[in-house]
């Protein structure tokens, strides 16, 4: 009589396939290289799609003429100030109505009220309100930063876990203290991906306050030179955007490591 | 330090809103330097009982006293909990100092007492490791250190070694007595685990089921120490067929209840 035998496989290996860190790279090397292949063929007018070395080569020399700098520097103080104040207010709020039920009775129908109403419609509203300068910009960026951050703090206060709560509270420790040693860390995970949530607005209600009302700015940047029909520049200025969301969300991935180690 | 339970009920809201009786008319007292297990079925109230000794649950009905501090103040009570609630962002050190910080003690001080308390539960070298580093034998060594550092007038534990595995909980057991002898704390311990009962108590009460009441209350004539030994194991089991006998109904009811 024959007899068999046969190994174990492991049958999760497919979820335990290693990928090359060249892998992401590669994907979007193969993509600039068709792009590229596409406008030297010729089928597509430089004006609808200009080439990827083009809009390198225009990029490097709109760095050189500091135009990149300028619009970058107000940009960057807009966003930079909007998502400082709106988060700052958000994480403030959040603890607060998720904390207190007071303050939880009267803050989250106004909030979940407001939430909805696309920031962008109140821009011609909040420019009447406060002049066309940059108070009205930065004011925007604050506010729809503010909401996807208050919202997910409050979620992320409401969801800390009782027993820790019973803890502090069994040392005897102040309300306060609780909040900032006990409540904080503990939601601290939500509320960072309220903020990584919130840098994606900011960006969008960036671009549209320069593009409705600004002199420099990347926005304005890239909606002056679609005025003018100039693709390769304005391509020039979606890549600062493209880049700078990047930066951003490294920034906040960084902070986010430094501040939760535990996890 | 001695606790007097006195005719304590507790009352919730059930799920149809007519109230559910967890505990009724509970007396008890707990004397200075005494181990109290409680023991009971689940759902006979046990850890409601202790929840409101800690003070973290109000009574519907009586009061709980704590008799004998030296100064007129809130006692200081010691919790130790099922699944230990460590700070999940805080090190060992920084866990076990939680309780410290809002005291009057200066950062010397502090330090020297939690260094104290690590060594005594026997963690020196993790000061600085998160709680996810740990086993959970060592996550309640620790739990039991941040509690210990406080010095308690009152100790009280909450299944403390429920979720550890046999071979760990035994020797937990075992550690536990080593360190209550250098404290001698008046303890109340909350466990389902007869044995551990029986190898941990000065005296034993037991509760029924729902709604939870005081059906016997067993001194434990047996050496603080060593209760383990051969010599000791006729009267051992005695005590545990005992309880047994005690609980099982109720526990039996608790089994076929979803």
């Amino acid at each position: 009589m024959a007899l068999f035998q046969r190994e174990v496989q492991f049958r999760l290996a497919f979820m335990e396939r290693k990928v090359s860190r060249w892998t992401g790279p590669g994907g979007i090397a193969i993509l600039i290289v068709f792009w590229q292949a596409v406008c030297m063929s010729g089928w597509v007018s430089e004006l609808y799609l200009p080439a990827p070395t083009s809009i390198l080569k225009t990029g490097l020399e709109m760095m050189a003429s500091g135009e990149i700098a300028v619009n970058m520097q107000a940009s960057l103080q807009r966003i930079g100030w909007g998502y400082a104040i709106g988060s700052a207010a958000g994480i403030g709020i959040g603890l607060l109505t998720g904390f207190s039920k007071l303050a939880e009775a009267i803050g989250n129908p106004l909030i979940y009220s407001l939430y909805p109403i696309p920031k962008i419609a109140l821009l011609p509203l909040i420019i009447l309100w406060l002049g066309i300068g940059e108070v009205s910009k930065i004011t925007i960026i604050s506010l729809g930063v503010f909401f996807p951050v208050v919202i997910n703090t409050y979620s992320g206060v409401k969801n800390v876990d009782p027993l820790l709560l019973k803890v502090a509270v069994s040392y005897r420790t102040s309300r306060m203290n609780m909040i900032r040693k006990v409540v904080l860390p503990a939601a601290l995970p939500v509320i960072f991906a309220g903020l990584k949530l919130a840098a994606g607005t900011s960006l969008l209600l960036l671009v549209a306050a320069e593009m409705i009302a600004a002199k420099e700015g990347v926005g304005a940047m890239i909606l002056h030179y679609g005025d003018l029909m100039l693709t390769t520049k304005l391509m020039v200025g979606v890549l600062v955007l493209s880049l700078l969301g990047l930066v951003f969300n490294r920034i906040l991935e960084w902070v986010e490591r430094r501040l939760i180690p535990w996890k | 330090m001695r606790v007097a339970i006195d005719q304590v009920g507790k009352q919730y809201a059930g799920p149809d809103g007519s109230p559910v009786t967890a505990l009724d008319n509970v007396c008890l007292t707990i004397e200075q330097e005494e181990f109290v297990v409680l023991v009971g079925p689940s759902g006979c109230g046990k850890s409601t009982l202790l929840n409101m000794v800690g003070g973290l649950l109000a009574p519907t009905s009586g009061r709980i006293v704590v008799e004998g501090l030296t100064e007129d103040r809130d006692p200081t009570v010691g919790m130790v909990f099922q699944e230990v609630g460590l700070f999940p962002w805080r090190t060992v050190e920084s866990n076990i100092g939680f309780g410290l910080e809002e005291s009057a003690l200066s950062t010397e001080e502090q330090r020297e007492r939690i260094r104290r308390h690590i060594e005594l539960v026997g963690l020196s070298g993790f000061e600085k490791s998160y709680p996810h580093q740990l086993s959970g034998g060592m996550r309640q060594r620790a739990g039991i250190a941040r509690t210990l550092v406080i010095q308690p007038d009152l100790l009280l534990m909450d299944e403390p070694f429920s979720a550890l595995d046999a071979q760990t909980r035994t020797l937990m057991q075992e550690e536990l007595l080593r360190i209550w002898e250098a404290h001698r704390l008046s303890t109340l311990y909350v466990t389902h685990n007869i044995q551990e009962a029986v190898y941990l108590a000065d005296r034993i009460v037991v509760l029924s089921r729902r709604p939870g009441r005081v059906t016997s209350i067993l001194q434990i004539e047996l050496p603080r120490r060593g209760r383990d030994a051969v010599e000791h194991s006729a009267r051992f089991n005695f005590y545990c067929d005992h309880i047994w006998g005690l609980i099982r109904k109720d526990a039996e009811d608790a089994l076929r209840e979803v």
